[in-house]
């Protein structure tokens, strides 16, 4: 299972035009990533970890090159079907948890399978296990502005896995956390990827976070430094 | 049905950003079914009095009467033709003689209109029952507004000066026998009525008439020799053009009212797009595509419209019906309007009237809603996410 390769990327590049210039955030970036892997992009910022997470997630596209998710390639997708692919089968968890303000916990993790035209009982079913795995089921009814920044981050989590999605892609995902909450969540993203053998795309330059990983990409000015499987330390 | 739901969802979630805007819509549903209902009930209250007072089903006009045009009364009369007299006889139609005369109050010069009826018509809601006399002194009814403004009252007696058909001038004193109470200007306003026979017999006319005004509800009969049948439509135009152009003055205000109402509106959709572009990135990312999302933010604010109409609804209804009902007292010098409105107006509401309206601000809004969110087609998921306007 842990052979079949769901992303892949052949010499993308990724330019925007600046002033009278041009930024290459991406430089002929080759890589494969397996189903159930457990996976950083490291490097300082500005090294393009999110850009690339971007590009993986169909949010953006790439200037040349090509990126392929689960046999599809995002260069060539529309709107629709770009959204179409996020909907069914990519999980995406935010720095700042992005999270709906006017929703509770419960409608919040229920959204994604709102947009999948999900029955209510099933739904039902699946956020509360979803609230489950990360130990806020009992704060279902609460409001976002009522959590703390580790619930919050782990109601997002829940939102990003409930609709059991290949792919779950973190940006900086510990970044308004502390030590303790880092861990929480990094020891429930990694039960999360052993249980549900979804792969797991970090960006990040928290080292809290690389302990977790079993790989570790590392991108410098856009360009792959350093590709290396990990021994994860962090009880992962 | 899924971004209905999200839609209702995000505007009451907003809470007082949302009951403010909805608030202020509010005021403009009812204060433009107010404004219409009055301009209705104008129109229908005038229309019925009119009516009632002098128009009737309809009036056939000797051939040379113009009432615009003083100068063909001297010549508008003739027999009443046959075809006439019997609806007269069996009181489905009753006779008008119009003469132009002159009195003198307190010794001042004023020309005003002599009408003769017959005392004991029923086609019209002039009280001429008073007219019948058989004293030798001419009886005479005048309406509240002519005594006021030349200070005759009931039991006062007046010298009237005319003309008879060989042009030859003559004078009788008549007596004010009734003062009617009418909001129709049109029997009232320089008018002074006598009896018809007695009219006919001083300006020389015996069986003759200025016009045969039909009873409502009487089928008039077709092509009558000298005579020209006005119909309700033709003899009420001057009327309806009149609440026209009132209604037009009036759709100023509730103009300005809407297009408050709907800034309101434009503003916090502007507002919401530029404070949830993040929000708009997560929707993205979650899988909501930017038609899906102009869609969703279009319907929000839509939906002010929809609460708006259900909370006007809720003190609207017993507001304006308690209008309906009870009146709208009207100040005196209304009566310098030039229509029949009596001393309170009473708004009518149709269905057509609030369907109408409903629909009106609906669309409006739903415009309004859409002008703002068409920056999201140019959204690219990315910028949204980090906070900025593509």
């Amino acid at each position: 299972m842990q052979n079949s390769v769901i992303v892949r990327t052949e010499n993308l590049d990724k330019s925007y035009p600046l002033g009278f210039g041009t930024l290459h955030a991406l430089e002929k970036i080759t890589l494969s990533v397996a189903k159930g892997e457990f996976l950083g992009l490291v490097g300082p910022s500005g090294s393009g970890k999110t850009t690339l997470l971007n590009i993986i997630g169909s949010l953006d596209g790439p200037t040349s090159g090509t990126a392929e998710v689960l046999g599809r390639k995002i260069e060539s997708l529309s709107h629709k079907d770009a959204a179409q692919l996020r909907n069914n089968h990519i999980g995406f968890i935010f720095q700042t948890f992005n999270l709906l303000p006017v929703y509770t916990v419960y409608e919040n993790v229920e959204f994604p399978l709102l947009l999948l035209g999900m029955e209510a009982s099933h739904r039902k079913k699946l956020v509360m296990d979803a609230l489950e795995w990360v130990g806020l089921a009992e704060r279902a009814d609460s409001k976002p502005a009522q959590l703390s920044g580790g619930q919050s981050q782990r109601v997002a989590i829940a939102r990003a896995i409930v609709k059991k999605p290949e792919i779950v892609l973190a940006d900086e995902p510990t970044a308004n956390l502390d030590a303790q909450n880092s861990h929480h969540i990094m020891k429930t993203m990694a039960q999360l990827n052993r249980d549900l053998h979804a792969t797991f795309i970090f960006a990040t330059h928290d080292e809290k976070v690389i302990t977790y990983l079993k790989r570790k990409i590392t991108l410098v000015d856009g360009r792959i430094e350093k590709d290396e499987n990990m021994a994860p330390q962090g009880g992962a | 049905m899924l971004t209905l739901k999200l839609a209702l969802r995000n505007i009451l979630g907003a809470g007082l950003r949302t009951w403010l805007n909805v608030v202020a819509l509010s005021f403009s549903f009812v204060a433009i079914i107010f404004l219409q209902g009055i301009y209705s009930g104008m129109n229908d209250q005038v229309e019925r009095a009119t009516i009632d007072g002098i128009y009737g089903g309809g009036q056939f006009w000797q051939k040379a009467y113009d009432p615009y045009d003083p100068l063909t009364l001297q010549d508008a009369h003739a027999r009443i033709p046959e075809e006439l007299t019997a609806l007269t006889q069996n009181g489905q139609a009753t006779p008008l003689l119009i003469r132009q005369a002159s009195i003198y109050p307190e010794g001042r010069f004023r020309t005003i209109l002599v009408k003769g009826i017959d005392p004991d018509q029923k086609v019209l809601s002039i009280p001429s029952s008073f007219l019948k006399s058989t004293e030798e002194i001419i009886p005479a009814l005048i309406g509240s507004r002519m005594s006021q403004t030349i200070g005759l009252h009931k039991g006062d007696e007046i010298n009237v000066q005319w003309r008879d058909v060989h042009g030859t001038f003559d004078a009788r004193d008549v007596r004010i026998v009734e003062v009617m109470k009418t909001s129709v200007q049109e029997i009232d306003n320089n008018q002074i009525w006598i009896p018809l026979d007695r009219l006919q017999m001083l300006a020389a006319v015996p069986g003759e008439a200025t016009m045969v005004v039909v009873k409502s509800g009487t089928k008039p009969p077709p092509g009558v020799s000298g005579w020209e049948f006005k119909s309700l439509d033709y003899l009420l135009q001057d009327i309806h053009a009149a609440v026209t152009r009132k209604e037009i003055s009036a759709s100023i205000l509730y103009v300005v009212l809407l297009f408050l109402a709907l800034l309101a509106i434009f503003d916090t959709q502007v507002l919401s797009i530029f404070r949830r572009r993040k929000e708009m990135g997560t929707l993205m990312a979650l899988g909501m595509t930017r038609t899906n999302i102009i869609g969703l933010f279009t319907l929000e604010g839509a939906l002010h419209s929809v609460l708006a109409a259900c909370v006007a609804a809720v003190y609207g209804v017993p507001l304006l019906g308690y209008f309906a009902t009870a009146g709208w007292a009207l100040p005196k010098a209304t009566d310098s309007v030039g229509f029949a409105l009596g001393e309170k107006l009473f708004p009518t509401y149709s269905a057509g009237l609030v369907a109408g309206t409903t629909l009106l601000v609906l669309v409006v809004t739903t415009i309004v809603s859409f002008l703002p969110t068409r920056k999201i087609a140019h959204l690219k998921p990315t910028d949204a996410l980090r906070g900025r306007m593509s």
